[in-house]
């Protein structure tokens, strides 16, 4: 009589026979993206099928780097009318500059490469684009299927070393598979939970002649995501937040992914609860909203922070409860209830139970939330947020993001920051790498509209600025395209001005040098009693500056400024924005000992935030 | 922590199996035993794996599971809804003197003798987990040489099939 209970995805199970779900693909509609073109059957070469599956697929920009066992698919690359190819310095940079284009226009950001080097380069490229839901699609040569396994030259893996960072991977031996496999991998990774895709091609599959046809089937029998959210468990959100005292719209990179912003404003209006947006998140709910408390978590607003341990809901919407947001995680939002919206079933009450668990796209669900708060507030009202926000703008006015004067003479970090955003605007996108640059530019750029802010959020990999923005720039080449870089961060992936040099791509570059591995050497000062051990990177003022980011952008023919004087910022910033032939790099020389606050130190409650060095707000005053 | 047995219906293609097994790995679950082979639908393969596990844990292992591509369905049955089943191969010492006695044994649990040798007698057993060990200590005395057990494989009571509309969008 019992076949056993299905137990996955656990949270869909109670109501999963009660209501037909949507699927995300309508019936008897292809699931192939691009426009579906019919091509009848033609004769071609497997890479020449490679590169026409990318033109069917609508791909317009590839980023790679030819070698050995790819070559064959460069050759029919070459003669392509729709797809431009940007030769990279590294592997690395193709798969950061497909991440760019992909977070800046929404569209797959593609990166090729050889086997063997040419794809383990990629792997940090790809456990980024995983780490962070990013739809991009990683095209590899593999050695000929003769001879996998017999450790020939340039010979790796690549499937199985990245088994764990990809949402799928797959290799491919025989040509005739390659339109299925391609068009299965950018449905993978355009659908459901974004994530990257990695098809590795065996170098005979390549040049074997088979039979070209579009649109493929797209076969995928464990393969359906969730689109809408059960409309049950949406009404017991809306009664949830009818009666909440104390409610905060946890806002995570799910909305920025699932183009939700535009809907997340709506259900923010209607509620009238503070809203606060994680670092893969800036940018989708206005930094200007009155309602906005900014961002949550370890580098957070006093605000934001306060907000989220002294909720009693949490409607928490495409976010994961990553631990740089809730520090330690049994005093995280203590007295809160969850609501979690994602579209990963596996998401939801992964670190912290939900109550109420809704599995789908936040861009169907919020619609439907904000219908059943508002069919809530015409039978009951609307809830009076009054003393809520009374306590939340008493906590913004005593504790606004700020930052001391610098003790050295030299340069704030963040005021040069927030002069590149006073002369640069909401219309730029802003890339940033990985430290204390990272976060001060998530801290003091007021980001006010989705895709305005780009970074490596979860995996946090230094060295992604420059070639993320050079894809951001190819992707959406009308913007101006800043990376915001650390002077150690730079010298990771610096090489790619020469591809931006080369290719157009007029990126900027703002290197916010303080001659150091500054997010480290921050924590060296206030946790290894200011022992500097491999810290010093001799790149600022009062050093022997190697190397010379002016000489260097010289040495790459793009404009090279110096800045070291608070008076000169304004004026370097507009020579920096009025040149857009060539990409610019500014060498802001800042002090090393300013450090980013507020910080909740790692693995203790996020009580314990301090604004400055051992301040922590009186929460009894403010509560 | 309690043991798990869970079916899993996998699209029979390469490395289905290792992306299947790491994920218990990356969690750091103990594999207690695992089975694979062919199910009823062509294409379509059948692991059975039966883990010991916390179930917070097992659920997120299984929701992890679930995302992989390949996997199509995945079942957790009990000992009470389901039969399950480990098939084993033993080589015992035994010589003139003993073989009766090992024989009257292999009997009593309903397993047979497939291969006998001057000095040994190797046996096939089939049953739940707690016969076959039962039978193994029984035949511990005599010494065992060898031992060759395939893993849990198990099926929900009924008339139902796993793959009942596991192919099927619904």
């Amino acid at each position: 009589m019992s076949n056993g209970s299905r137990i996955t995805p656990a949270v869909m199970t109670s109501h999963a026979s009660r209501e037909p779900r949507d699927r995300n693909e309508p019936a008897g509609e292809s699931l192939v993206p691009g426009p579906n073109r019919v091509v009848e059957p033609v004769t071609m070469t497997g890479s020449q099928a490679i590169v026409r599956s990318l033109e069917e697929l609508g791909v317009t920009d590839i980023f790679g780097l030819p070698g050995g066992a790819i070559l064959p698919t460069y050759d029919p690359l070459m003669d392509s009318q729709t797809i431009r190819h940007v030769l990279v310095r590294h592997e690395q940079g193709a798969g950061h500059a497909a991440q760019g284009y992909y977070l800046a226009t929404g569209r797959p950001g593609v990166a090729i490469a050889t086997s063997g080097p040419g794809a383990t380069n990629l792997v940090t490229a790809i456990a980024d684009a995983h780490m962070d839901s990013e739809a991009c699609v990683f095209i590899t040569g593999q050695v000929a299927s003769a001879a996998i396994g017999s450790d020939a030259f340039q010979e790796a893996d690549i499937v199985g070393i990245t088994m764990p960072i990809t949402k799928h991977s797959r290799l491919v031996t025989d040509a005739q598979d390659i339109p299925q496999a391609l068009a299965e991998a950018f449905h993978i990774a355009t659908t459901g939970r974004p994530g990257p895709v990695l098809v590795d091609v065996a170098k005979d599959a390549q040049q074997a002649q088979m039979e070209f046809s579009w649109p493929p089937r797209i076969d995928l029998p464990g393969y359906r995501p969730v689109v809408r959210g059960h409309s049950k468990q949406v009404r017991e959100a809306a009664r949830l937040i009818q009666q909440a005292e104390r409610p905060v719209l946890y806002v995570g990179g799910g909305v920025s992914r699932g183009h939700a912003s535009a809907e997340l404003r709506e259900l923010a209006e209607l509620t009238g609860a503070p809203v606060v947006t994680t670092l893969t998140a800036r940018g989708v709910f206005p930094d200007s909203h009155r309602q906005h408390l900014g961002m949550p978590g370890m580098h957070g607003s006093v605000a934001a922070v306060s907000a989220l341990q002294m909720s009693d809901l949490l409607i928490t919407l495409g976010a994961r409860f990553d631990d740089r947001v809730t520090g330690q995680l049994s005093t995280f939002a203590p007295k809160a209830r969850v609501i979690h919206a994602d579209i990963d079933p596996a998401e939801i009450s992964k670190n912290r139970p939900a109550d109420v668990p809704i599995v789908g796209s936040v861009k169907e669900i919020i619609p439907e939330l904000t219908g059943a708060v508002r069919d809530a507030h015409a039978e009951s009202g609307a809830p009076d947020l009054g003393e809520w926000w009374t306590v939340l703008d008493r906590l913004r006015e005593t504790y606004p993001m700020g930052y001391a004067p610098t003790e050295d003479g030299l340069m704030s970090p963040q005021k040069v920051i927030e002069r590149l955003d006073a002369h640069s605007g909401p219309e730029a996108v802003y890339v940033a790498g990985v430290g204390q640059h990272q976060m001060w530019a998530s801290q003091f750029v007021k980001y006010e509209r989705p895709h305005q802010w780009l970074n490596s959020a979860g995996l946090g990999t230094m060295g992604f600025a420059v070639p993320a923005a050079m894809g951001a720039k190819a992707g959406d080449p009308d913007r101006v395209v800043w990376a915001i870089d650390g002077d150690g961060c730079f010298q990771m992936t610096n090489q790619e001005l020469a591809t931006c040099l080369i290719n157009n791509i007029p990126i900027k570059v703002a290197v916010i040098n303080n001659s150091s591995l500054g997010m480290v050497r921050q924590w060296q000062t206030l946790f290894y009693e200011s022992r500097y051990s491999n810290t010093d990177l001799n790149t600022g003022h009062d050093t022997i500056r190697v190397p010379d980011f002016v000489k260097l952008a010289e040495a790459y023919g793009c404009l090279g400024l110096r800045c070291e004087r608070e008076e000169d910022l304004d004026a370097t910033i507009e020579q920096a924005l009025a040149v857009n032939d060539r990409p610019v790099v500014v060498d802001f020389v800042v002090s090393r000992d300013s450090m980013v606050w507020p910080m909740v130190p790692a693995g203790v409650s996020n009580d314990e935030i301090q604004v400055a060095r051992d301040m922590t707000p009186d929460w009894d005053e403010e509560d | 922590m309690a043991r798990h047995t869970l079916s899993v219906l996998v699209e029979d293609v390469p490395g289905v199996l290792t992306r299947v097994a790491s994920l218990f790995a990356r969690r750091a679950f103990n594999i207690h035993s695992l089975a694979v082979g062919t199910s009823e639908i062509e294409g379509l393969s059948r692991i059975t794996v039966v883990v010991d596990a916390e179930g917070d844990l097992l659920e997120q292992v299984t929701k992890q599971l679930n995302k992989l591509i390949n996997v199509i369905k995945i079942v957790e049955l009990s000992a009470d809804n389901s039969v399950q089943r480990d098939h084993l191969l033993v080589k015992v010492r035994s010589d003139a003197a003993t073989r009766s006695q090992v024989v009257q044994a292999v009997e009593l649990f309903r397993a047979s003798v497939v291969d006998v040798s001057t000095d040994s007698v190797t046996i096939e057993a089939t049953g739940a987990a707690d016969k076959l060990a039962a039978l193994l200590e029984v035949l511990e005395p005599f010494g065992i040489r060898e031992l060759v057990r395939s893993g849990t494989i198990a099926v929900g009571r009924g008339g139902k099939s796993m793959t009942d509309r596991a192919l099927t969008r619904n």
